[in-house]
């Protein structure tokens, strides 16, 4: 493994004043691979993919491309292009010379910069499109372009920003496949970018959560979902019940004053922990047949399934069941045991997983103060 | 109501426009009366031609405008992207506020106050006469720097933030990137900020009659020493020339912004 990584951040810390951006981190990227970086707002992501890019120098810690130390280089000396939140295409310029720009700064002739730009306009879909002025063209469209822009200079890395975050729900949903599939065919590194969970769920191989400046978790969507290391990472991929319990020996837990059997081992005996159980893998059942039970106190439909909330002994679980379930009624609960995961304590203990303050949590998540965005909110202020 | 209203329209125009019409007019008068017209003659045009205080003046005005013009537009396109690096911070407030000082003081101090700076630094270097071009230069330059900033510096805030990294990132060393990528973005509000600015120069009376000296003389100096005395024609076909060449910019001025406005209204 050791020989096809291309990127290696070691120790790195940002600061900007008393706000620390980034604490030791470490990441290894490896060739050809599609990683994410996951988190919300404030999480350190954007400012990592900066110091990828060469915008930011890290105020401590060193960055190597190809085992080569590249701190100091600047940012057009280095094989990674960046996909800008806002696409950044240059008003001025129209589609064809949007996309040759990188290749003019090149010298190369000019026969090789048409044939280049008409295989990139190709790639992603905008035949025709080379005469169109920017303003002139959608949302999906201008980020077509920057998508084009970017891989005419064949970058060996290539950053994008949350680069669907201004696109609507259908068609980022087809970008995310076309993004996955350009990446695939040009079998080069796609470092992205964002907040969205089902996103970096879809297209990646590798996820990065990251919180407050940490790594929290890196591992394959499968292992995030399914195997989430803290209560954080629990509760921002996906829906999480969390609560407390004890691991009386392996395979065998307790939480919420019932035992269970589970598949996790490898604990302290009576060790406490954080118990996740997914709200789509908890059966509803009689309430005489329960392993536990609770009282409905509200019902969402959301398409494919109804969302209930369920009080079991004063904390709130959500269950996603296709069975209506009425307000008010007392129902039962069972839980197989591969669909208990049990995570050790750590500083997110008891902060997230509880459905009584359901959607307050989130909001004061997303609006963290974020220095690393500072661009975006910064037309508040005036002369 | 609707009458009411037009009438009101038309004696606005009237006292607006009226003057200048006159002035117009009579700039063309055959006679030297300034009360009656005689008929169409464009002799006085020819007077003002032969006139080589005036034209003189004229040379010292255009040239004095082009200069300070210029420079202020380099000089505030500077400032305003080293302004606009600075965001939410108390020291941008601070610059902006030092900035607009010039636009706000009345004339009067302002030039009152170069004058005294000038004669004060003159005499510590022992010039005879410092008060000439230069000092005008710097007085004009001082005045028309806030507006070109003013222009400027909306336009930065509307482009892209990242279109210089993007530049950049393509290759482009950071100053290349400049003038390559933001530098055409923002090429509207710095030409509406120059246009500005000459405007702002050419007709300029306080500021230039405090700095300026015997040896360098702009037009609205000379046409106010010679209102000491009488008016002659020739002033009417000089005025009506500065009116006509100050309109002609306005409509460029106005055609400019409404360029950029139907630019950042496709863009949104």
């Amino acid at each position: 493994m050791e020989n096809n990584i291309i990127f290696d951040l070691k120790n790195i810390t940002v600061a900007y004043g008393d706000n620390i951006v980034l604490k030791n981190l470490n990441l290894s990227i490896h060739d050809r691979e599609f990683i994410t970086l996951l988190g919300p707002s404030g999480c350190g992501k954007t400012t990592t993919l900066r110091i990828i890019g060469g915008f930011i120098e890290p105020d401590e810690g060193e960055v190597f491309f190809e085992g080569k130390k590249i701190n100091g280089v600047p940012p057009y000396r280095r094989q990674v292009n960046t996909i800008f939140q806002r696409y950044a295409l240059f008003p001025h310029l129209n589609v064809y010379e949007n996309v040759a720009f990188g290749l003019r700064l090149r010298h190369l002739p000019e026969k090789e910069v048409k044939e280049t730009v008409r295989e990139m306009l190709e790639l992603v879909n905008l035949k025709g499109f080379e005469k169109r002025h920017i303003s002139s063209l959608s949302g999906g469209q201008q980020q077509r372009v920057a998508i084009a822009r970017a891989l005419a200079v064949k970058p060996r890395v290539l950053l994008l920003d949350e680069p669907l975050g201004a696109l609507d729900l259908k068609l980022r949903k087809d970008m995310q496949v076309e993004l996955k599939n350009i990446q695939q065919r040009l079998g080069i590194t796609f470092i992205y970018v964002t907040h969205d969970q089902e996103e970096a769920l879809s297209m990646s191989d590798t996820i990065v959560v990251m919180d407050n400046g940490l790594i929290q978790q890196i591992g394959t969507p499968e292992d995030i979902y399914n195997e989430p290391r803290n209560a954080f990472v629990a509760d921002f991929i996906g829906e999480s019940n969390i609560v407390d319990g004890i691991m009386l020996k392996d395979l065998y837990c307790q939480f919420s004053g019932q035992k269970f059997e589970c598949l996790d081992k490898g604990f302290a005996p009576n060790e406490q922990v954080d118990v996740v159980v997914r709200p789509e893998d908890v059966d509803v059942v009689p309430v005489e047949n329960g392993m536990l039970k609770g009282t409905v106190t509200s019902v969402t439909f959301k398409g494919v399934h109804y969302e209930i909330i369920v009080d079991i002994g004063g904390f709130k679980w959500m269950i996603q069941t296709t069975d209506y379930q009425a307000e008010g009624d007392r129902i039962g609960l069972y839980i197989e045991p591969d669909a208990i995961h049990i995570m050790k304590k750590s500083e997110y203990s008891g902060m997230f997983g509880d459905y009584s303050s359901f959607s307050e949590e989130y909001e004061e998540l997303s609006n963290a103060e974020e220095p690393e965005d500072d661009e975006d909110n910064g037309e508040e202020e005036d002369l | 109501m609707k009458a009411l209203s037009r009438v009101y329209i038309a004696l606005v125009m009237i006292f607006l426009y009226a003057p200048i019409a006159v002035l117009l007019l009579y700039s063309f008068n055959s006679s030297t009366s300034t009360i009656v017209f005689n008929g169409f003659s464009l002799q006085w045009y020819k007077v003002l031609f032969a006139d080589g205080t005036t034209l003189r003046a004229l040379y010292n005005t255009l040239l004095l405008a082009v200069c300070s013009s210029v420079t202020a537009t380099v000089l505030g396109t500077a400032a305003s992207v080293g302004i606009e690096r600075f965001r939410k911070s108390a020291f941008r407030a601070s610059v902006m506020a030092t900035t607009n000082i010039p636009m706000m003081n009345p004339e009067i101090v302002t030039g009152v106050s170069m004058m005294l700076l000038f004669v004060f630094i003159g005499r510590m270097l022992r010039i005879n006469s410092v008060l000439g071009f230069g000092t005008m230069l710097i007085a004009h330059v001082t005045f028309n720097l806030p507006y070109v900033i003013l222009t400027v510096l909306p336009k930065l805030r509307q482009t892209d933030k990242n279109l210089a990294e993007a530049a950049m990132d393509l290759g482009c060393k950071p100053v290349s990137a400049f003038f390559k990528v933001v530098f055409p973005a923002i090429t509207p509000g710095i030409i509406t900020g120059m246009i500005m600015a000459f405007t702002l120069s050419l007709d300029d009376f306080i500021i230039s009659y405090f700095t300026s000296g015997p040896g360098f003389q702009t037009l609205p100096i000379v046409i106010f020493s010679m209102t000491k005395k009488r008016v002659k024609p020739d002033m009417y076909a000089l005025s009506a020339i500065i009116f006509i060449s100050i309109l002609i910019l306005l409509i460029l001025y106005n055609i400019a912004q409404q360029k950029s406005e139907e630019k950042t209204a496709k863009k949104h």
